[in-house]
């Protein structure tokens, strides 16, 4: 029997695959963002006065060397870190906080707006541990003001929405709705929950 | 002579190479989308910390890196402990201040007060020199920072 040489395939379609694996590349590839915790650091001028701050609203968090945590002068393990945090600030000792549902003991803050976490650390300790801290403080934080996104944000006319969402969706270029408003609610929320983290040398 | 040859038995027949201009710019196109173009080589270890309340650092307004770690295989002649890196060189504290004012001069003036120094600080530094790059930000009043973090869970950190 003679012989036949194989046919040739056909390259034409060739250039489609291409293309094909092209476009799914370009819509799966993610490039990398940069991203973290954002803070500001205290201007260097010295107040003129010291300002008396009362004990009970400062809430001591002392990172040694070791990176043991010392929160209120006890020994604390990081995971309890962040209720603890929560339960200081949604304290409400003077009862002045209407959106406060603390446990209103005389002897811890008086406000979240006067509450003030003290972030101490030595030059010992180490950088992870300290960004550990500082997330868990970060996220007291973000707790309290998810929960007050709730509250205000279904009296506003922005429903099932909590407060990391509504940042986002503010930034958030497709974001169907009134973003002056949104703005209002945000810009709200955290004059009522301040971010009060002091850090001391 | 017969008219009708016998086709040769060619064996096989070439791969046809049309594709190959396709397949190239695929591959250069995938890279020139995926590749983040490195702005500094490091001389230092930088392995980042986790967190998981991060915010996104905002690339529309300036971004000035310093980068913190132990110097990497390599550079051991510069010791073992932590040291601060500027641009593409070791530098000392002392330095920080001017770095920064270089990288005001180069923005435009209403641009200036946005300027946001990302520090970019290995896990395993301590915070001594955390701190005292902090303390000469502030003499520039260079207030605003970010610990640039990657996305986990922070109880990772501590092990």
């Amino acid at each position: 029997m003679a012989k036949r040489s194989a046919p040739e395939v056909n390259a034409g379609s060739m250039a489609d695959i291409a293309f094909l694996l092209l476009i799914f590349f370009l819509v799966t590839t993610t490039i990398e963002k940069d991203s973290g915790i954002n803070r500001k650091l205290p201007p260097i001028e010295e107040l003129e006065e010291d300002v008396v701050i009362k004990q009970r609203n400062i809430f001591t968090v002392l990172l040694n060397g070791k990176d043991q945590l010392l929160v209120e002068d006890e020994l604390m393990e990081l995971k309890d870190l962040r209720s603890a945090a929560v339960e200081f600030l949604d304290n409400n000792g003077d009862k002045s906080c209407t959106y406060c549902n603390g446990a209103k003991d005389p002897s811890s803050s008086d406000n979240p707006t006067k509450a003030i976490i003290s972030l101490k650390n030595e030059r010992e300790t180490s950088y992870a541990a300290y960004i550990s801290v500082q997330n868990e403080l970060v996220a007291a934080y973000n707790v309290l003001r998810n929960r007050r996104g709730y509250e205000l944000g279904s009296e506003k006319g922005f429903k099932d929405m909590n407060f990391i969402e509504m940042q986002k969706n503010y930034k958030d270029a497709r974001f169907v709705g009134n973003k002056q408003r949104l703005k209002i609610v945000i810009d709200s929320i955290k004059l009522e929950f301040p971010q009060k983290l002091a850090e001391v040398q | 002579m017969s008219k009708f040859k016998k086709k040769k038995d060619g064996g096989t027949p070439p791969i046809s190479t049309a594709s190959l201009p396709d397949i190239v710019f695929m591959l250069l196109f995938f890279f020139m989308v995926a590749t983040v173009m490195r702005e500094n080589s490091l001389k230092i270890q930088n392995a980042l910390p986790v967190a998981n309340q991060v915010e996104k650092l905002d690339k529309k307004n300036p971004v000035s890196y310093i980068y913190m770690g132990k110097p990497s295989a390599g550079y051991e002649k510069f010791g073992t402990e932590a040291r601060v890196q500027l641009n593409d060189q070791f530098a000392n504290l002392t330095e920080v201040g001017a770095f920064i004012s270089a990288e005001r001069a180069a923005l435009r003036e209403e641009l200036i007060p946005f300027l946001t120094v990302a520090l970019k600080v290995d896990r395993d530094a301590n915070m001594g020199i955390v701190g005292d790059v902090k303390q000469e930000l502030r003499k520039v009043n260079a207030l605003k920072i970010n610990y640039t973090t990657g996305v986990g869970d922070a109880m990772t950190n501590m092990k």
